[in-house]
């Protein structure tokens, strides 16, 4: 016994070797990265030779930068196109099709429409913009059937207009952010007990009713997921202004990925860029531990 | 189930509905699922839009716009594009790069799940927090120094950059979900192999990964289609036009001069097919993984 006991102990130290492929990757790939842009984030560089310390300087030029607060103004407003909307439409959506159209049109018709509307969601972003980019263009889809409608003076330069543009962006995001939600409630529906929509509804409760008074509150872990995971998506929204707008015309369509990427890449202040993805990287990381708190405390009750 | 009799006929085939009892049937119905039906074309309608004017001719689409249904199939448009663009060249960079980091994804995953899952070594709550919030953050905060790092290494616009940053990334998750599922993989089948005489290397691949192969399976799928959609790593890493993926090429289309509205039809099909295919393929599985991957 004593012997087994002294080979078992031998493969639990065995084990820790399993983790080096990993730990190396995640230290080369992120922790590195991560550490090497925070110190960059207080310094001047123009990525080649040495980087000049510089203490806090970029982030006192981020709070007088109109471009930062445009970009951080941008995001609050995407927070409604990549969360709140699709939230709500995803979660009419679902109820109906899981508690009503399930019930009167059976499975397949209800698993078809969740296809459907799911299928926006798997496209490369890069791919969703080429194509929205197109219809919404000034001689484009939109502008073309408004103007056999009769209705041509609504016609506009959706991309290309300032005052347009960020909500030809969030109409897209909604396009793309409706099937994630909607997939997500619909799983969730699934473990909720059929008798109690019944009951409801032999005590009289309409379709409204029960989705506010059954339906709501049964999802609110998958919600509460959801709202956060999306949240976090918000901050990183960058490929769909990458492609539709590349933050214009005039900066309205910027957004702190973009400003990123700009100022790494094009006007190549390193240092100030570098602030911005600290910045970025700090609410991400609050958002987060919110979410791994809640998940974990929903694994300890499972 | 007070009316679990009613209309009992279309149920039989469905067991798991078959507890559901079935309300009054009235037009009702109709005007839901016409409601919902128009919801859906408006969702599909450019899908739609891109697959009647990709194969629509140039004349065609000047004459009569660009919703009505083409006189006759012309690839021109897409053919321009798919050469153009080197569309085959594209493709083939997407499938190797989504291929490769799915299989050492799923492999870093799997080992490092192994010794958190079945090894239960110590700290293994705060290396998955870690791991986490690794990958929560955005990828703005690292892409200048891995830009950098695969500058000064000659790693720069190879494949191979891509292929190990989005190895390490994807495992991430991959970690956190097969731990959780190898938590609660039965102890005495790993005692019983321990007692044996086994290593932890044998137990791993003639214990573990024979009992975890459709796991794997679908976390390679993930990795792929996840790879497949990747845009700022791959746009910043790969600058040559033949390391390029397919999400590349298209983010870099409308940079492009590409006013010809066929040829921006046949771009964007030419983007949804590959993907559209996978996914029809893999339905399923993908529609379990959104799950798994928001709620596990």
């Amino acid at each position: 016994m004593a012997a087994a006991q002294g080979a078992l102990a031998t493969h639990r130290r065995a084990y820790y070797l399993y983790l080096i492929p990993g730990a190396v990757g995640f230290l080369l790939i992120v922790l590195i990265p991560q550490i090497a842009n925070f110190f960059l984030s207080f310094t001047v560089w123009k990525g080649i030779g040495l980087p000049r310390w510089a203490g806090l300087q970029n982030y006192q030029r981020l709070i007088t930068d109109d471009q930062f607060w445009g970009s951080m103004i941008h995001t609050v407003l995407l927070i409604f196109s990549m969360t709140v909307i699709p939230v709500l439409i995803g979660l009419v959506l679902a109820a109906l099709l899981f508690d009503y159209v399930r019930d009167q049109w059976g499975e397949q018709v209800s698993s078809f429409f969740r296809a459907g509307f799911y299928l926006p969601q798997i496209l490369p972003v890069t791919t969703a913009g080429v194509l929205w980019g197109w219809i919404l263009s000034p001689i484009g889809v939109v502008n073309i059937i408004l103007k056999s409608l009769g209705l041509g003076v609504i016609a506009q330069n959706w991309i290309g207009d300032a005052t347009y543009a960020i909500w030809a962006v969030s109409l897209m995001i909604v396009w793309i952010q409706v099937g994630y939600c909607l997939v997500v409630f619909m799983a969730g529906l699934s473990r909720i007990d059929p008798s109690l929509y019944e009951a409801a509804e032999l005590d009289g409760a309409g379709w409204w009713q029960r989705l506010f008074s059954i339906t709501v509150p049964m999802l609110a872990p998958e919600i509460f997921v959801v709202v956060l995971t999306t949240l976090i998506a918000a901050l990183k929204v960058f490929a769909p202004v990458f492609v539709l707008t590349a933050g214009g015309p005039d900066n309205a369509t910027l957004v702190p990925s973009y400003l990123t990427y700009y100022h790494f890449f094009t006007t190549q202040r390193v240092g100030y860029a570098a602030a911005i993805a600290v910045v970025q990287t700090i609410l991400t990381i609050v958002l987060a531990t919110i979410f791994l708190r809640f998940q974990s405390r929903q694994q300890a009750t499972e | 189930m007070a009316d679990a009799t009613l209309d009992f006929s279309e149920t039989t085939s469905r067991a798991d509905v078959a507890t559901h009892s079935h309300r009054r049937r009235g037009p009702m119905r109709w005007v839901v699922l016409a409601i919902l039906a128009v919801l859906l074309l408006g969702t599909l309608f450019p899908f739609f839009l891109a697959l009647i004017n990709a194969v629509k001719n140039g004349v065609d689409y000047s004459a009569s716009g660009p919703l009505s249904i083409p006189t006759r199939i012309d690839l021109g448009s897409l053919i321009y594009f798919w050469n153009l663009s080197d569309f085959s060249r594209k493709l083939l960079n997407s499938v190797i790069i989504s291929a490769c980091v799915a299989v050492f994804g799923a492999l870093l995953s799997l080992l490092n799940a192994y010794a958190i899952g079945i090894g239960k070594v110590h700290g293994s709550r705060v290396i998955l927090v870690v791991l986490m919030l690794g990958i929560m953050v955005p990828q703005e905060s690292i892409i200048y120094p891995l830009y950098y790092m695969a500058k000064a290494t000659g790693l720069y616009d190879t494949q191979l950059s891509v292929i190990l940053i989005f190895a390490v990334l994807q495992s991430a998750f991959g970690t956190y979900l097969l731990s959780s599922v190898l938590g609660s993989f039965p102890r005495e089948i790993i005692e019983a192999a321990e007692i044996d005489g086994a290593s932890t290397w044998q137990i791993l691949w003639s214990v573990v990964v024979p009992v975890l192969r459709p796991t794997l399976m679908v976390l390679g799928t993930f990795f792929f289609i996840w790879t497949w959609n990747e845009f700022l790593i791959p746009l910043v890493m790969l600058v040559s036009n033949n390391n390029q993926t397919v999400s590349v090429a298209m983010g870099l289309t409308r940079g492009q001069n590409m006013s010809d509205p066929t040829l921006q039809a046949a771009a964007s099909l030419l983007g949804i097919l590959p993907t559209v295919i996978f996914f029809v393929i893999f339905q399923r599985t993908l529609t379990r993984g959104v799950v798994v991957g928001a709620v596990k």
